[in-house]
């Protein structure tokens, strides 16, 4: 679920970006106000567990794997706000040192992953517990429910952007996206189940969210079921025009004049002998990397015959 | 877990993070802004990416292998070549006739370049500077001090907690024998994916009291909620002509890109 760099027309790379920096501003705000010094090594630390906890997994099927994403679990146990800053710790790490994702990205990953899962959770957990009230198997019923709704709703947003920035055409990339991860949404729910089972044995005290008698965040609430609910509405309307999302812009047409304005598109280079135009500059796109490719692979070799001096290659 | 840090002596390893961080972020952003017919502008990216690359000691092997890494993702633009109505070929392979977008196939390898491109970008980065250092620079474009404070920290367990999972998974491993021909050990898929998920809250609890006794100890050395502020050098003048030298090149490729489409 995490988009590369490229993958995200500028626009929406943007406006996600500023959504993203908002609602992390606002998180950052709202834990300064709880004035607690150990929040800092907590939230660095459990950030680090859910980097590493991302390598637990177990076998499904043949070669297929569940393993954990971790939104859910850290919403459970650290509450929604704190959740969202050890996420987006997570996410941007995995961007910036793993190339797990784009920079560009990042702003629509942070919101997909850290947002829209941490709210999500949260929103379906306190819907769901409070229905079961203090019940044991509520309390699992409710967190499999959130851990599945935070990968579901947090893929059809990786979806939707994809196809707002016509890189993957709607009526394909939603049902896709969403397919797999309503089954990969399974091994996190069993995941994040069992880490419960196991921390409601060892310590009870931890539990953030139990239900009643909790500070309620309103606002997540009322978010979260307002995310859940745009992209579960928007992703089947969206995905039965097959031209991507460019009926949005042929109806607005704040695409198309963005787009138009910026570049005019004009198609006239030619290779001698090839009609078609388009494939013309496709064909000198390739034959140019081939070039590069061969200078740069020779200067390469060269540079190789002499010794490069290099300092000890430390690794961790 | 492998720290991507690659100790060498280069040029690019002694330049300042800060400038590195910089350049890296216009191109991206430059790349991101080149219109899908540009292929100028993509092969002098590429050149330039190639030449830091070569410039970094680190070789362009190095840089290409790590870069396959987001190739699974153009699976996701695959369909643009398929889809949409105008500009069509027929395509005959043996007896089967492939309608194939011209427009959208276009779009298909300008994705995949953009998206290549740049990660081979941001893979010099971190190749090149240590996290300390680009830490820094991120402090020094006003990154949030708290966000940056935390993903230090994380950044300094990361490694203690990755090992922990390892010996988990190992731990795992040892005392679930799986017979010759048989598909996973273990139990049921259930039962599997609890015992999984009780590693995981034995991970979670281990790093909350870890960062319980981190806290006691860095109260203990001083910790007042704020790390100590760290002095903050200006750039250097050479740095800083450097810098736009290199920014005022990438806006040239860029707008070579956007005259050749006329």
């Amino acid at each position: 679920m995490h988009i590369p760099d490229g993958f995200l027309s500028i626009l929406v790379a943007i406006l996600f970006w500023a959504v993203s920096i908002l609602v992390v501003a606002y998180a950052l705000k709202r834990i300064r106000l709880e004035l607690d010094e150990g929040k800092v090594p907590l939230m660095g630390v459990i950030a680090a567990a859910i980097f590493a906890g991302q390598m637990l997994n177990f076998s499904v099927l043949g070669g297929t794997s569940g393993h954990l994403l971790g939104a859910a679990l850290a919403t459970l146990l650290l509450g929604p706000w704190t959740a969202v800053i050890v996420m987006t710790s997570v996410v941007s790490v995995q961007a910036v040192i793993f190339q797990d994702g784009g920079i560009l990205a990042l702003g629509a990953n942070i919101f997909n992953m850290a947002i829209v899962g941490v709210f999500v959770s949260y929103t379906i957990f306190s819907l769901l517990s409070k229905m079961f009230q203090q019940r044991r198997n509520g309390l699992l019923i409710s967190a499999f429910a959130a851990a599945w709704g935070s990968i579901f709703i947090a893929a059809l947003s990786c979806a939707l952007q994809l196809a707002l920035s016509a890189t993957s055409p709607a009526n394909i990339a939603i049902p896709a996206m969403a397919g797999i991860h309503a089954l990969i949404g399974i091994g996190e729910g069993l995941i994040t189940v069992g880490a419960l089972l196991f921390v409601t044995a060892a310590r009870k005290d931890l539990l953030q969210l139990r239900g009643s008698g909790q500070v309620s965040h309103k606002g997540i609430l009322i978010s979260g079921l307002g995310i859940s609910l745009a992209l579960a509405v928007l992703s089947p309307l969206a995905s039965r025009y097959p031209d991507g999302l460019e009926w949005v812009a042929e109806q607005h047409g704040f695409l198309s004049l963005a787009r138009d304005s910026f570049y005019q598109i004009v198609p006239d280079y030619s290779l001698p002998g090839i009609p078609n135009p388009a494939l013309a500059s496709i064909l000198a796109g390739v034959l140019g990397v081939i070039i590069v490719f061969s200078v740069a692979l020779s200067i390469g070799k060269a540079r190789n015959a002499a010794p490069a001096q290099e300092i000890d290659k430390k690794s961790l | 877990m492998k720290e991507p840090y690659q100790a060498a002596a280069s040029p690019l390893h002694s330049l300042d993070a800060r400038v590195k961080l910089i350049f890296s972020l216009c191109m991206l952003v430059l790349i991101s802004l080149t219109p899908f017919q540009a292929w100028a502008s993509y092969i002098l990216f590429l050149a330039v990416a190639l030449s830091l690359a070569l410039t970094s000691r680190l070789g362009m092997a190095f840089v290409l292998k790590r870069s396959l890494l987001a190739l699974p993702f153009a699976l996701a633009a695959l369909p643009l070549i398929f889809s949409g109505s105008e500009n069509r070929i027929l395509l005959h392979i043996a007896q089967f006739q492939i309608p194939i977008n011209l427009q959208g196939l276009e779009r298909f390898i300008g994705i995949l370049l953009k998206s290549w491109i740049s990660l081979q970008i941001v893979i010099l980065l971190v190749a090149t500077s240590p996290f300390s250092q680009i830490q820094r620079a991120f402090r020094f474009l006003k990154a949030p001090e708290l966000l940056v404070s935390v993903i230090g920290l994380m950044w300094r367990y990361l490694f203690v907690i990755s090992d922990e999972a390892m010996r988990m998974i190992h731990a795992r491993d040892s005392r679930s024998s799986r017979l010759p021909g048989a598909k996973h050990s273990g139990g049921s898929l259930l039962w599997r994916a609890r015992v999984t998920g009780g590693m995981a809250g034995s991970l979670f609890l281990r790093s909350i009291e870890r960062s319980e006794r981190v806290y006691a100890a860095m109260l203990a050395r001083g910790y007042n909620g704020n790390l100590p502020p760290q002095k903050e050098q200006a750039m250097t003048m050479r740095d800083l002509a450097l810098l736009w030298l290199g920014i005022g090149f990438l806006v040239l490729i860029w707008l070579l890109g956007l005259w050749s489409l006329g």
